[in-house]
């Protein structure tokens, strides 16, 4: 039985304490940003939640109590963060340190330090992945990994749910940008703060992740990065008129980094629709491979968490 | 190939829009002439205006295939737009949409640039302003270009129209089918 230490306790945190049962672990540890329970023999996933739910708190610890658990793999699943990536490098870096693995569902210390991410890995027992941090359910990075990086030109795809949303409903309903925007922070597809999504970092940083993977060395600010917000419908108009649509494409290789709206064929692979991703893979011997799924979302994304767990354990 | 043939060289097509006066179509002959290029014969469209208001020429040249690129080097240098050279017709056709004050930065000088240094011309435009003219609207315009200078000419239309804060949403050339 494999023992987690959960950090974070969003939706995907939420999710993989869930679930991990299911899987065949336990959960030694959670701790979210203001609490932490700690159990040696594993904790109860469903009282732990109720009490999140219901208090806000996930035990009666302080935070720090469950980076000194006991377990074989550290969940990270805080929120993403800009710049030093902090606290989820720290949180990385100190399970590295401790020789026990590492599971990033934060984007922020594979976007932001790689290099020094892989360095610390470099010195350690234990390892890091991050399969979570593309694509949500789709399994790209392991794809990579299958195909080897040196058999892989490029990486392109749709890589946010919420943009895409916004674009296919602008384009279907001839509905301007706020109107959608609107619409999806109701249905809960978009955030309150929905900056990320739609401004483009949140798709660049997986671009990122996987330039990173394909061998470069890239960080945030190497990428070029333009967003959906100033599309007016009328834009759509027109690339509907050419047999066409928009769509918020990311494209990763060893040597640059692109997200930004695109024209694309109406009816073509990438033009996925709603919340959809899909991630397209040109490779050396293989042609192009496409793989569309579910990119966000709490089961979803902690499946592919649940999925690196299986892969450093096996 | 036969002794003969090599001496006269290999026919060639060139289509080129010239500006309705005098004097044009010399312009565009003398280089033509001047670089070993024989003239086989030429179809002045008169009457007939390209989407720009332009008269288009077809000229029939024999050259040796060595000296077909200095012919058409040498009209681009006397300024004359030329459309197709050659079997090479601009390969590619790509649709780009620009977003944002449009009318306010004066679209027909975007375009203009976007033709003078985007190894490109601008086979047509659609311009959507659902709110007039003042507020933000969308322009589709479909770019022809080289097969091979389509990332070039791209890359203009970004410059140019950071220049002028406009938003670009180009077409997706990988993939996108």
């Amino acid at each position: 039985m494999v023992r987690l230490a959960v950090l974070g306790a969003g939706a995907v945190g939420r999710s993989v304490i869930d679930l991990a049962g299911e899987y065949g672990h336990s959960v030694t540890a959670v701790a979210d940003s203001e609490s932490a329970a700690v159990d040696p023999d594993g904790l109860d996933a469903e009282r732990l939640l109720d009490r999140k739910a219901s208090e806000g708190l996930v035990g009666p610890d302080d935070p720090e109590a469950a980076l000194s658990a006991a377990y074989d793999v550290l969940v990270e699943a805080t929120p993403t963060t800009l710049g030093d990536a902090e606290p989820g490098f720290t949180h990385a870096k100190r399970t590295l340190e401790a020789d026990r693995h590492v599971v990033l569902a934060n984007k922020g210390p594979v976007a932001e330090r790689y290099g020094e991410l892989r360095d610390l890995e470099s010195e350690s027992a234990g390892s890091v992945r991050f399969e979570a941090t593309v694509g949500g359910a789709i399994p790209a990075l392991s794809t990579l990994e299958d195909l080897g990086a040196g058999h892989v030109t490029a990486v392109r795809g749709v890589l946010n749910g919420t943009a895409n949303f916004i674009l296919t409903r602008m384009a279907a309903e001839g509905l301007d940008y706020e109107h959608v925007l609107a619409e999806a922070q109701d249905l809960g597809v978009a955030e309150a703060d929905p900056s990320f999504d739609v401004n483009g970092t949140d798709a660049a940083l997986k671009c990122v992740i996987v330039a990173n993977v394909l061998g470069g060395r890239f960080s945030l600010a190497d990428a070029e990065v333009s967003g959906i917000e100033g599309i007016p419908g009328s834009a759509l108009e027109l690339a509907a008129e050419d047999g066409r649509t928009v769509r918020l494409i990311g494209e990763a290789t060893r040597e640059s980094v692109r997200v930004g709206p695109r024209l694309v064929p109406e009816n073509g692979t990438l033009a996925v629709t709603g919340t959809r991703n899909i991630v397209q893979i040109e490779t050396t011997h293989a042609g192009r491979l496409n793989i569309s799924g579910r990119g966000a979302g709490g089961p979803e994304t902690a499946s592919a968490v649940l999925a690196d767990v299986g892969r450093l354990t096996r | 190939m036969s002794d003969a043939d090599a001496g006269r060289g290999r026919a060639y097509t060139i289509r080129l829009e010239l500006a309705d006066e005098p004097g044009e179509l010399l312009n565009a002959l003398r280089p033509i002439a001047e670089n070993g290029g024989n003239l086989l014969s030429i179809y002045h469209e008169r009457g007939n205006l390209t989407p720009r208001g332009r008269i288009p020429v077809e000229v029939d040249v024999a050259c040796a295939p060595g000296r077909f690129d200095g012919v058409v080097e040498a009209l681009r240098e006397a300024g004359v737009n030329v459309v197709q050279a050659g079997e090479e017709r601009y390969g590619e056709e790509v649709a780009v949409v620009l977003v944002g004050h449009l009318i306010d930065t004066d679209l027909s000088d975007t375009l203009k640039r976007f033709e003078e240094c985007a190894s490109a011309s601008v086979v047509d435009v659609s311009l959507s302003a659902p709110q007039g003219t003042d507020d933000v609207s969308s322009a589709r315009l479909r770019l022809a270009a080289e097969t091979e200078r389509v990332a070039d000419a791209l890359a203009t239309v970004r410059e140019i129209a950071s220049e002028k804060d406009l938003l670009v949403i180009e077409p997706q050339l990988d993939g996108g089918a």
